[in-house]
């Protein structure tokens, strides 16, 4: 097997072991088994990482075995691994190896680890399959499975009620995005004959395939963005955009450890990384890059509104993340899609940080998450403390952390697009980010700072264990470090042809030369943020409340997220049900059954009858019967 | 070499009578080595099948009714060699899972059992239009019985409704038989495909049997048989019915319709499409409803058949292939389905979802291969039901866009039942005795899943062997499809 195909399998031999045999090889064992397959994918993935991203080696692609043939369809399974796959590849095995010896602490007094592990490695699979396709329809597979896994870990604690529903709205939430992205899928099998990214991608420069489709009703449209609008949709679904984020707060049920792999760390970025692969598309279609910018921003200042007045902690980290998703999403829409995979990379480390330090508190709290029962935790959490408020400021933009080089990358090329989708992006990433460093810095405050508001809790607070504590020091170095070693990314020509940029989508060559307000204006962001929230939760307690009674309809706005839930229920859910409903009551037991199958038996019945009666039996009846039929005949034939 | 395999049930039957009056077990233990058997020689069927050429194969042909024209003759192709496969393969599963669940008068279920197999098998190797005719007709009597006598309390009127509106079709294509025999001269079947007839001819012959198809497959709105012979059904007979006799109403369009009547097929594509669309839609809907497991999954079987037609009816290589395919999956899923309730409906004598919740607490090997079977019913990549679902929808996006997109909408609504179907009867805490009660699966229930499960991925994974079989029939298929019939009409009815 080769050392590539054995990053992706590893993690799945480790599933497959726990999952079939984990009642046969006992806790302990199913979970070691998961961690060494994840850390012989995770070390491989270095080495990989280095050849082809580090060193100068040439790209990777090996054809694996055909999948699919009928007619002139043909898809493979092969491996594709470039310089974008190279840091993906990074993110996923090392996190998620990361996360697997975090859960060991985590959930270790749950009884059914070996079915949690069993699907955290499917989940890393998957993952890895995502990133590794080399075709659009290798990109489903992995993305489905990535699903699936979400699924199941979302719904791990089966018996609350809660969580089995938050794991069925995200697999349907992602369904109404995939089923954008199949078409999307058939769309370009139809214009350029084949999935395979190289040849689409080379293809799809020259003049060799119509440029305009009819799209139903829309008549003749610009061929490629149909296929990229139609892609995009399923990004958006996966990557919880506006619109279609309403399953990413909810996913939350899921343990914490699930929660910072997948639904912060790397599945939810399979959008990002999905419009960055398919940029030798998106960079043909100004129509798709402004709306991918336009939904982009919007995101990340929803989420960031949102993200104010959320009292569970866990809840803030998620719209939190669907806010820097909104940044990705936004950097690729000016053609700066380096800085999106930059901010995906230092986002991995730093929100996994952040969830999992939530994690330890939670934890420590017996699994108490609301923030306002917590307080003055620094004293007995010093180390959860320490690695929190890092994963804050690399967040915030603290200069020379991680987030200070990726999100003032990425604002910085939104302002030198020079575009009106691009300043707009600008506006609105600026004041998300006062907004980001003001709902970090609460959860701080309200966390770790103040007056212990639930004493008993308090006292009964205690440090992690060492499995819990190990990661949380891995990740806190990353969160330190990882955008200083990132930052050459940003540079011209880092991903080689993984990246192909179209003539004047010069805006991440721009963000270099910006002026110097502009590169130190996101700084003044995280002081405004940090201020207001130091004035809010330190200074003045009393303010907050006074704020949310003053303002009550805005709060109650915000804090049931747009009612967007409410909304999606009254337009979506309930109609689907009453049709339903209505169908088969009206549908098939009325109508069609009613008038139509039992309606003719019952016809037959009836006329059964009438002739019934005629046989009377009495043989005076049938003598007149006979004599009227005589004197017909004569009558008609004399 | 294909009487063999097609009549051999009947030697079963023939010894149950003999040997087994007063055993019932040995009549279930004939019944499975039989229908083993019978799968046994069906493998050497694909062995000997050559797949390079569209041609029919294992021919067989002697006189029986000369005077009237009517021959015995049987052949396979690519397209009818995969569900003589599939009925062989699910019969003794379907045996198996009878084997505690049926106690009244087994040999008599066994013998139906058997007779309907032969009956099916022969239904697929016809290649005389009465030889068919007569095979499609008897095989509705041992389904009758079996809804019927070994079936749920309200069974009678679900046997008389599967039997009368299958017969009402029949009797429409039996008149469209004899009007072909009349225009074109024989009841031979591969004649037949080449006879010229002219348009308005083909339009009338296509209604007429399209009736029968379409309450087979069961198209919309002649669907509503479907749920209720299901539930009432005893598990094996639902096995069947879904995994086979549903099967035959497609067959019947891809073996008679298409290729006897292309320009008709043609011009009543938009009337397919949009009766397929409003079934997968609503039938999808409707599920989203139902409080009862079998019917539920009835109906999924509908919207999913939607899809099947959509396929076939796209006339290109990936949709037909796609959807020929797409019935084989069903097969195995469906089937798989209505077994897996069946397991628990042993145990509690009930089907309201309503009364379950909980069950992976007790019974989490029935839970993990239930899931298995759901994630192939909504058609997660990696199981056969992708790429069944995904050929077709590709093939329908080539064809016609509006239609793959509203088609596309059953994916999403097929999850949502299935999920919450799965959520209702697994998830959440155990609130009754009875569930808590539940012992889970024993080997011989996990013996008739494990064919199943390796089905699904190998098809899943590695789809190639099966689309073998069927290319190079498929494309002599879209040859025929193609063809316009009418302009070398030599005769027409008007």
């Amino acid at each position: 097997m080769s050392r590539e195909l054995l990053i992706i399998v590893a993690p799945l031999i480790g599933s497959m072991i726990a999952g079939l045999f984990g009642r046969y090889i006992g806790k302990a064992m199913a979970r070691n088994v998961t961690i060494l397959g994840m850390t012989v994918s995770a070390a491989l993935a270095i080495i990989v990482f280095f050849e082809v991203a580090v060193g100068d080696g040439p790209e990777i692609r090996k054809e694996i075995f055909s999948w699919i043939i009928a007619g002139d369809f043909k898809v493979h399974f092969g491996i594709l691994i470039d310089r974008i796959t190279a840091t993906m590849l990074i993110v996923v095995s090392g996190i998620s190896t990361l996360i697997h010896i975090y859960s060991v602490g985590y959930m270790a007094e749950d009884p059914h680890q070996p079915r949690f592990f069993s699907y955290l490695s499917f989940f890393t699979f998957a993952m890895l399959m995502l990133v590794t396709g080399d075709n659009f329809l290798q990109l489903f597979f992995g993305w489905e499975g990535v699903g699936l896994a979400s699924y199941l870990l979302i719904g791990f604690w089966y018996q609350k009620e809660s969580a089995c529903n938050a794991a069925m709205k995200a697999f349907l939430v992602n369904r109404v995005g995939d089923f954008g992205f199949a078409l999307g899928i058939f769309a370009i099998y139809m214009v350029f004959g084949t999935l395979d990214y190289a040849q689409v991608f080379q293809m799809a420069g020259t003049d060799q395939y119509p440029k305009t489709i009819d799209f139903i009703f829309f008549g003749p449209s610009p061929t490629i963005t149909v296929i990229t609008l139609l892609l995009f949709v399923g990004a958006m679904g996966k990557s919880a955009q506006f619109i279609l984020h309403t399953w990413l707060p909810d996913a939350m049920e899921g343990p914490t450890p699930v929660s910072a792999l997948i639904h912060a760390a790397t599945m939810v970025t399979a959008g990002v990384f999905m419009v960055c692969r398919t940029s030798p598309l998106f960079e043909l279609s100004e129509t798709s890059l402004t709306v991918v910018t336009l939904v982009g921003a919007t995101t990340a200042l929803f989420a960031a509104t949102v993200g104010l007045v959320q009292n569970d902690i866990k809840k803030v980290i998620a719209y939190s993340t669907c806010s820097q998703l909104g940044y990705m999403f936004f950097a690729a829409g000016v053609s700066a899609y380096s800085a999106a995979i930059f901010h995906l990379m230092t986002h991995a480390f730093f929100k996994a940080l952040l969830f999992l330090s939530a994690g330890a508190v939670i934890h420590a709290m017996h699994h108490e998450q609301d923030m306002r029962k917590m307080g003055g935790l620094w004293k007995k959490l010093p180390i959860t403390y320490t690695v929190m408020m890092i994963g804050t400021l690399a967040l915030t933009g603290f200069p020379y952390l991680a987030g200070f080089f990726s999100k003032d990358a990425i604002l910085e090329a939104a302002y030198a697009a020079h575009s009106t989708s691009g300043t707009i992006a600008w506006v609105m990433g600026m004041s998300a980010a006062v907004l980001t460093s003001f709902y970090s810095f609460r959860l701080i405050f309200m966390t770790f700072h103040g007056k212990p508001r639930d004493q008993h809790a308090y006292d009964h607070a205690h440090e992690a264990p060492w499995s819990i504590r190990f990661p949380l020091l891995v990740l806190a170095v990353g969160a330190i470090f990882a955008g200083m070693l990132g930052a050459p990314m940003v540079h011209e020509g880092w991903f080689k042809e993984a990246i192909i940029l179209a003539p004047g989508h010069d805006a991440m060559a721009n963000a270099h030369h910006v002026a110097l307000w502009v590169k130190w204006l996101p700084f003044g962001a995280f002081l405004v943020g940090l201020t207001l929230a130091w004035f809010l939760y330190i200074k003045v307690t009393t303010l907050p409340k006074i704020l949310a009674e003053t303002y009550l309809g805005i709060y109650k706005f915000l804090l049931n997220a747009w009612y967007f839930d409410k909304l999606y229920d009254k337009i979506f859910v309930e109609p689907a049900k009453a049709i339903g409903r209505g169908l088969w009551q009206t549908g098939d037991i009325t109508i069609i059954d009613g008038y139509g199958v039992n309606g003719i038996a019952a016809t037959c019945g009836r006329v059964a009858q009438w002739f019934k009666g005629v046989q009377t039996g009495y043989v005076y009846h049938y003598a007149f019967a006979m004599i009227v039929g005589l004197l017909v005949l004569v009558t008609v034939y004399s | 070499m294909l009487s063999l395999v097609t009549f051999f049930p009947l030697a079963g039957v023939l010894a149950i009578i003999i040997a087994a009056r007063n055993n019932a077990n040995t009549a279930r233990y004939i019944a499975l080595i039989v229908s083993l058997a019978t799968f046994v020689l069906s493998l050497r069927l694909l062995i000997d099948f050559d797949s390079s050429t569209a041609a029919f194969q294992f021919l067989e042909e002697s006189e029986w009714l000369p005077a009237y024209g009517i021959t015995y003759r049987m052949g396979v192709d690519g397209i009818s060699l995969p569900f003589v496969l599939l009925t062989t393969f699910l019969t003794p599963l379907c045996i198996l899972s009878s084997w505690k669940s049926v106690q009244k008068m087994v040999q008599e279920y066994m013998i139906a059992f058997l007779a309907l197999e032969a009956f099916v098998i022969g239904v697929f190797c016809a290649l005389d239009f009465i030889l068919f005719y007569i095979l499609w007709e008897a095989m509705l009597i041992p389904m009758f019985l079996l809804i019927g006598i070994w079936g749920g309390p309200n069974r009678v009127y679900a046997a008389l409704k599967f039997f009368l509106y299958t017969l009402a079709g029949s009797v429409l294509m039996l008149i469209a038989i004899i009007v072909m025999k009349y225009t074109a001269g024989t009841f031979s079947i591969p004649d037949l495909m080449n006879a010229p007839l002219g348009f308005n001819l083909q339009i009338w012959l296509f209604l007429g049997f399209f009736v029968s198809f379409a309450v087979k497959v069961p198209m919309w709105p002649f669907h509503t048989w479907l749920p209720d012979a299901h539930v009432e059904a005893p598990t094996g007979g639902s096995v069947i019915l879904a995994g086979i006799l549903l099967k035959m109403g497609a067959y019947g369009f891809l073996r008679f319709s298409i290729p006897m009547l292309p320009d008709a097929a043609r011009y009543f594509v938009p009337l397919i499409f949009g009766l397929s669309l409003v079934g997968v839609v609503y039938t999808a809907l409707v599920a989203l409803m139902q409080k009862d497991l079998k019917k539920l999954i009835a109906y999924s079987s509908v919207s999913h058949m939607g899809f099947v037609t959509i396929g076939i009816f796209s006339f290109n290589q990936q949709g037909l292939e796609g959807g020929i395919l797409q019935m084989i999956n069903h097969g195995i899923v469906a089937g798989g389905l209505f077994l897996l309730v069946g397991v628990i409906y042993d145990r509690m004598h009930t089907r309201e979802i309503a009364k379950f919740g909980g069950v992976v607490n007790v019974m989490p090997v029935y839970a993990v291969i239930f899931m298995l079977f759901t994630m192939a019913a909504v058609g997660l990549p990696g199981t056969n039901g992708f790429v069944g679902e995904f050929l077709i929808l590709l093939g329908a996006f080539l064809a016609n866009k509006g239609v793959a997109i509203v088609a596309t909408t059953g994916l999403v609504l097929g999850a949502a039942y299935m999920l919450w179907l799965y959520k209702k009867v697994f998830f959440g805490v155990i609130h009754s005795d009875e569930v808590q009660a539940l012992k889970d699966m024993d080997r011989r229930e996990m013996a008739i899943f494990a064919p199943l499960i390796i089905l699904i991925f190998w098809i899943g994974f590695y789809p190639g062997p099966f689309l073998e079989i069927m290319h190079t029939s498929v494309e002599q298929l879209l040859a025929q499809a193609h063809t316009i019939k009418a302009g070398t009409a030599a005769v027409s009815m008007y």
